[in-house]
């Protein structure tokens, strides 16, 4: 008995400090902006206490609401191109080669890339004169080259780009793990049947693969949600509002303009829309997620 | 085991490494090129092999300033992180405690924050602490923000550890500490490489956070200045690529030697079980 005792403190105490860093700068902060969000606060303004005044302003503000769309457009375009690249990449540094090591080492060096550096890389390729990309579609048809973050849709289209880039690797990792927990023994009964390779995917590895394919999707989609990095340095939210993503906007108004209640309340906001996002995934997907530890 | 490639096979290889690796080689060769050539229109392909763009970024450009941040900052929060989470993620694997399943759940709820949401607050503790424009006021958040990867990926390894050796050892009278740091730790070790690993990527790689709390070009880190690089006139691309060389430098190298760690690593706190 107080053997069970004395393992019980030795246990808190070994997971004290990692919660005291956990709550001080995390927990505390998210729950320090829920309050935040509920007062007014300018530069050179006194804290007053305005209830929900900036939740009714935010429902109001059409650049919050532009900003909500071009995030939720980035999400989901992004994430389902990294998902089917993703399965792609998977597929093949899956399957027995010579030199796969090498392979699988060259499809994770864009994941470990700092992200602003491959935000200046692709601004530099997509530069509308001295750009990769121009050359390679244009080649000395210099009229015909096009300033691509200049362009509302394209710089767009650049983010998402830039994004599938350097992080289509991840998500093939975790479908990677996924596909090497199916036993090979499974295909050899398809195999005798006469079922063609891409039968053998459709009916057997996509539906055996789905938890890793949802778990994924959800880490994919966290992470997009938060985009900042990318629309910083190439866009800095243009042409016009065209890239400025909620982060970015929440960024803009909580330091550049130092309007910390309403500033935080887009942050609340998009903590709140993220959390029954994963919410409706984890009880999909997490269940299974969480159970490993009783197990 | 080794049988000739099928063309579909070699086909899915070469796009996956040549769309890996074509970017950023592209960018790698306009940081070998001289100014004529990166303001050529159009682009040249082959650079002349200058290395101008290299000694004006170090010199003109401070870097070895903002890489001599990076490397603090990185470092500290590695070892900060190992340090708090290695105990944290045994009891969580080995000790009978009660509310286990309630911490790793919640870690990986906290993992998923907005980074948004908690940046004010962070700040304004950090301006209290008179923690903003220093190294340590940096850290101290990057520990947070790793810890709840630390704990899972620490978490899943030690469970995979037998159990037997330090049965025997607790069995014997050793206490958990020493059972942790005797017996664990060693046969661990692999498992807290590659924790180190990604740790440390993440911090020599994070932004926003670097780019709210350091404010001053004295402590800024690698990607703040890189971000940020201005140029007087021009945007100075060549400098800028060779910057981003330099920064991506040491991540290459650890990706080509623990290609298989980090890989292990990254799909242990997701799919395993």
């Amino acid at each position: 008995m107080t053997q069970s005792t004395r393992e019980r403190t030795t246990g808190w105490l070994m997971v004290f400090p990692a919660l005291t860093f956990v709550a001080v700068f995390s927990l505390y902060p998210a729950m320090d902006s829920f309050l935040l969000s509920l007062y007014s606060e300018f530069p050179g303004s006194e804290r007053s206490f305005i209830g929900f005044g900036n939740y009714a302003e935010l429902v109001r503000d059409p650049v919050a609401h532009q900003a909500f769309i071009v995030t939720l457009g980035f999400v989901l375009l992004s994430t389902t191109l990294e998902l089917l690249l993703g399965t792609s990449i998977a597929l093949v540094i899956h399957e027995r080669f010579k030199g796969r090591g090498w392979t699988r080492a060259a499809v994770l060096i864009p994941w470990a890339i700092p992200t602003v550096v491959a935000a200046q890389m692709w601004r530099f390729l997509l530069n509308d004169q001295y750009g990769d990309v121009n050359a390679i579609l244009f080649g000395d048809q210099v009229d015909a080259y096009v300033p691509w973050l200049a362009d509302p849709w394209m710089a767009f289209g650049a983010i998402v780009l830039a994004d599938v880039w350097k992080t289509s690797s991840f998500a093939g990792l975790l479908i990677l793990a996924g596909l090497q927990v199916i036993p090979d023994e499974t295909y050899d009964a398809a195999r005798i049947d006469g079922a063609t390779a891409w039968q053998r995917f459709w009916h057997i590895t996509l539906p055996l693969l789905k938890p890793a394919l949802l778990t994924a999707l959800l880490f994919r989609t966290i992470d997009a949600f938060r985009v900042f990095d990318l629309v910083f340095v190439m866009t800095q939210g243009g042409p016009g509002d065209a890239t400025q993503v909620i982060q970015f906007y929440g960024y803009k108004t909580l330091f550049t303009e130092g309007r910390v209640g309403y500033g935080t309340t887009i942050s609340v906001t998009v903590f709140v829309a993220l959390a029954i996002l994963s919410l409706f995934y984890v009880r999909t997907v997490g269940s299974k997620l969480l159970q490993r530890e009783a197990a | 085991m080794t049988k000739p490639l099928r063309p579909a096979l070699l086909g899915g290889i070469l796009l996956a490494v040549l769309g890996s690796l074509c970017p950023f080689l592209w960018f790698v060769l306009t940081s070998f090129k001289s100014q004529i050539q990166v303001e050529a229109i159009p682009p040249t392909w082959w650079p002349d092999g200058s290395l101008g763009f290299y000694a004006s970024a170090l010199i003109e450009h401070r870097l070895l300033h903002y890489i001599l941040n990076s490397v603090i900052v990185a470092c500290a929060t590695t070892i900060i992180a190992l340090v708090v989470a290695t105990p944290a993620a045994y009891a969580l694997a080995r000790l009978r405690m009660a509310g286990k399943a309630w911490i790793l759940g919640g870690l990986l709820c906290v993992a998923m924050f907005p980074h948004i949401v908690i940046a004010g607050p962070v700040w304004q503790i950090l301006e209290r602490l008179g923690g903003l424009n220093t190294h340590w006021g940096l850290v101290l958040p990057y520990v947070s923000l790793t810890l709840p990867l630390a704990v899972w990926i620490l978490t899943t390894f030690f469970q995979e550890l037998p159990f037997e050796l330090e049965e025997a050892a607790r069995i014997d009278g050793c206490t958990a500490w020493q059972a942790l740091y005797r017996i664990v730790l060693p046969l661990a070790a692999p498992g807290l490489f590659t924790t180190a690993i990604l740790t440390f990527i993440y911090a020599w790689n994070e932004f926003f956070f670097a780019l709210l709390i350091l404010t001053d070009p004295e402590r800024q880190t690698l990607p703040v200045g890189i971000a940020l690089f201005q140029g007087e006139f021009t945007m100075p691309w060549g400098e800028i690529a060779a910057a981003s060389v330099i920064a991506t430098l040491p991540l290459i190298i650890i990706v080509l030697l623990f290609q298989r760690g980090i890989i292990n690593g990254l799909s242990a706190g997701a799919v395993k079980g």
